[in-house]
Formats: structure tokens, sequence, C-alpha cells
């Protein structure tokens, strides 16, 4: 079983490394839209790669398919709550901070 | 209504009850029956057991393009990760007005979410047949105006 | 221990993301931050039934994942509504 504990061991390190990114993202992003960008990258790969890394640990038993419908849950729901937090967040008037047409990046702050 | 649809819910409810509790005895699987026996009577009087509610006609479809959708989420996931660490911070935020070519509501709510999921992009707001979307940079603004998985999920839905 | 780097990059997000909780500005930050502290528990309560070898803990991470998704969602309608109160309404009212 040692080769499917160095494949856990690289699936769910990977999914921590991209968990640590998406929450520097959040800091370093400037506003609230393009920090939302970074949290999905925890919600999407950093869960995913941790759970299929889980689930290779804990093989055909019960709680592999909870962990299953753990990952599902984050798939159907992280979404819907992106979209509400986003349309919530235009609809009490944030503006969103654009790039100019030249195609400069604007990571500087209004 | 097709007795299919009652079918698939019941079995649904009744899976989710045996992987959560995890014990076999005969006097909890019957109770988890009984359980999902009511569910489905209240989903039946609250008349949420149309094709919205429980959209088992997508079934099949789901097989082809959740797989697709699962690799555009881990390349975009994976570019807004070297965004992210590049020191340059190169991005390019982007309001972009997208229109849907999905004929049902559920189909809608497919594309729009498949766009928030998919990091880079998140669909902000709907309205008619056209949803706002704000991209972290040009060129993932650009990959949604080009409308690849627009096609692909009025494909999925497969009513056309 | 093959859960020692994950469980050490999942408290730094959780570090992480109080940074910016705490610094907001806006209360949708707040709330995104709330959010991501939500699914780094989760992922932690999933991994700790490996190293506890207790198999209940995935069951607190289905519970906090449905918990968290619902107060997401009462937070942001009730920051945009004022109230929990009034009914929705359609997306397209408001833009």
């Amino acid at each position: 079983m040692i080769v499917l504990d160095i494949l856990t061991w690289l699936l769910v390190s990977a999914g921590g490394v991209f968990c640590v990114i998406g929450a520097v993202g959040m800091l370093r992003m400037p506003d609230f839209f393009t920090r939302m960008h970074a949290a999905s990258v925890i919600d999407t790969l950093g869960a995913g790669l941790i759970i299929v890394g889980l689930i290779l640990q804990s093989g055909f038993t019960l709680a592999s398919l909870k962990l299953i419908i753990l990952g599902l849950l984050i798939f159907f729901t992280s979404p819907t709550a992106s979209h509400a937090l986003a349309n919530a967040a235009l609809a009490r008037g944030a503006e969103p901070l654009l790039a100019d047409d030249e195609g400069e990046p604007s990571s500087s702050p209004r | 209504m097709s007795p299919y649809r009652s079918i698939s819910v019941i079995a649904t409810l009744f899976l989710f009850w045996v992987v959560m509790s995890g014990y076999f005895t005969p006097f909890l699987l019957t109770m988890g029956l009984v359980s999902a026996g009511a569910v489905l009577w209240f989903a039946h009087r609250m008349d949420v057991m149309d094709h919205e509610g429980h959209p088992i006609h997508l079934g099949k479809n789901a097989f082809t393009y959740w797989p697709w959708l699962l690799k555009e989420i881990v390349k975009s996931a994976w570019d807004v990760s070297r965004i992210i660490v590049s020191p340059a911070l190169p991005i390019s935020p982007t309001m972009v007005r997208v229109k849907t070519t999905q004929k049902t509501p559920v189909g809608q709510v497919t594309y729009a979410n498949s766009i928030t999921l998919t990091p880079g992009t998140i669909s902000v707001a709907i309205s008619g047949d056209e949803i706002l979307v704000h991209a972290l940079t040009r060129e993932g603004a650009q990959g949604v105006a080009d409308g690849d998985m627009d096609r692909r999920v009025t494909a999925f839905e497969g009513l056309s | 221990m093959i859960y020692v780097a994950v469980v050490l990059a999942l408290l730094v997000t959780l570090a992480l993301a109080l940074v910016r909780a705490f610094q907001g500005p806006t209360v949708f930050d707040r709330a995104l931050a709330g959010n991501a502290v939500g699914t780094a528990t989760m992922m932690l309560l999933a991994i700790f039934q490996f190293i506890s070898g207790r198999p209940e803990f995935v069951d607190l991470a289905l519970v906090y994942g449905f918990l968290n998704v619902i107060g997401t969602i009462a937070l942001q309608k009730f920051f945009r509504y004022g109230d929990l109160g009034e009914p929705g309404g359609t997306e397209g009212e408001r833009r």
C-alpha cells in the first residue's frame, strides 16, 4: 500500500498548496471581484485534489461514498454561493475595478 | 408526471439515507424507506417534482459534459494560480455580456454555474438571455465570449 | 504521517483568510473570507478522520458544508435586502 500512500500524499499536498495559493491571492488581489477568482481556486482545485486523495486512501468504503457526496456538495453549492455574493455586491453598488482599454493591468487601487 | 421520476427520487433519497447511516439493520432500513417515501410525498405536495426539481433527463448527457467541465476547471484554476504567484500580478479585470442559447432555466443555470465554477470567470447577473460575466483577465473574457461552453451546455441540455 | 503537509497548508489558508476577514474592507470581502474558512475547515475535518481513525468526522464535514453554504447565502441576502423576510424576486429586476 506504499504506492497508494505516496499517491495520496502527492494529491493531498498539491491540494494544500492550491489552497494556500488561493488564500494568498485573496490577500494580493486589489478588489472584491478579483478576490472571488482567487477564492474559487480554493473551492475547486484545492478541495477537489484533497478529496480525490482521501478517496484513494479510504478505498471502497462508506467513508469514500461520503467523501464523494462532500465533493458533489462543493461542486453544486460553491458556484451558487459565489454567484449570490457577486450579485449582491453588484446590487449594493460595489464598483468592479476594470482594466483600461490599453490593456494595462491596473493593479493599483482606485 | 412520469413514474420514473418518482422512482428515481425515492432511490436517490434511500441511497443517501443508507450512505449517511451506515447501519444495515432491518429496522433502520425500513425507517429509511419510510422517510424517503415521506419526502417524496412532500415533494409531490409542494409541486417541485418537475423537470427542474429533479432533472433526470440530463443524466446521460452529464457523462460527456462533466468530464469536459472538469478539464476546463483544472486548466483555468492552473492559469489563475500562475497569475496569483507571479510577482507582477498580471490581471486585467473585464466585464462582458454574453448571450445564452439555452432554452430552459435549467440550461441557463447550468451555464451560469459552469462559468462561475471555472476560476477566472464569475457570472455576476442574469437578465433575459444575457449573462454578465466578470473575468480576471481579458483572455478569460474572450474565452467566454467565444461561446464554446455555451454550445456544449446547449448540447448537454439536449432539447434542440 | 502523510497528512502533516496538508494540515499545515490548510492552517496557513485559515490564517490568511482570517487576515482578509479582519481587513475587509467591504462586508462582502468578509463573507468571502468566511466562505473560504468554511471550505478549509471542511477539508480539515475530512482529513482528521484519517488522522484520528474515527470515521464520524466526515459527517461533521458534511454538516459543516451544508451550514456553510446556507450561512453564506443568508448573509448575502441580509446585506442585500436588509432583512431575511422579503421574497427574493428574480435576478433581472436588479440590473
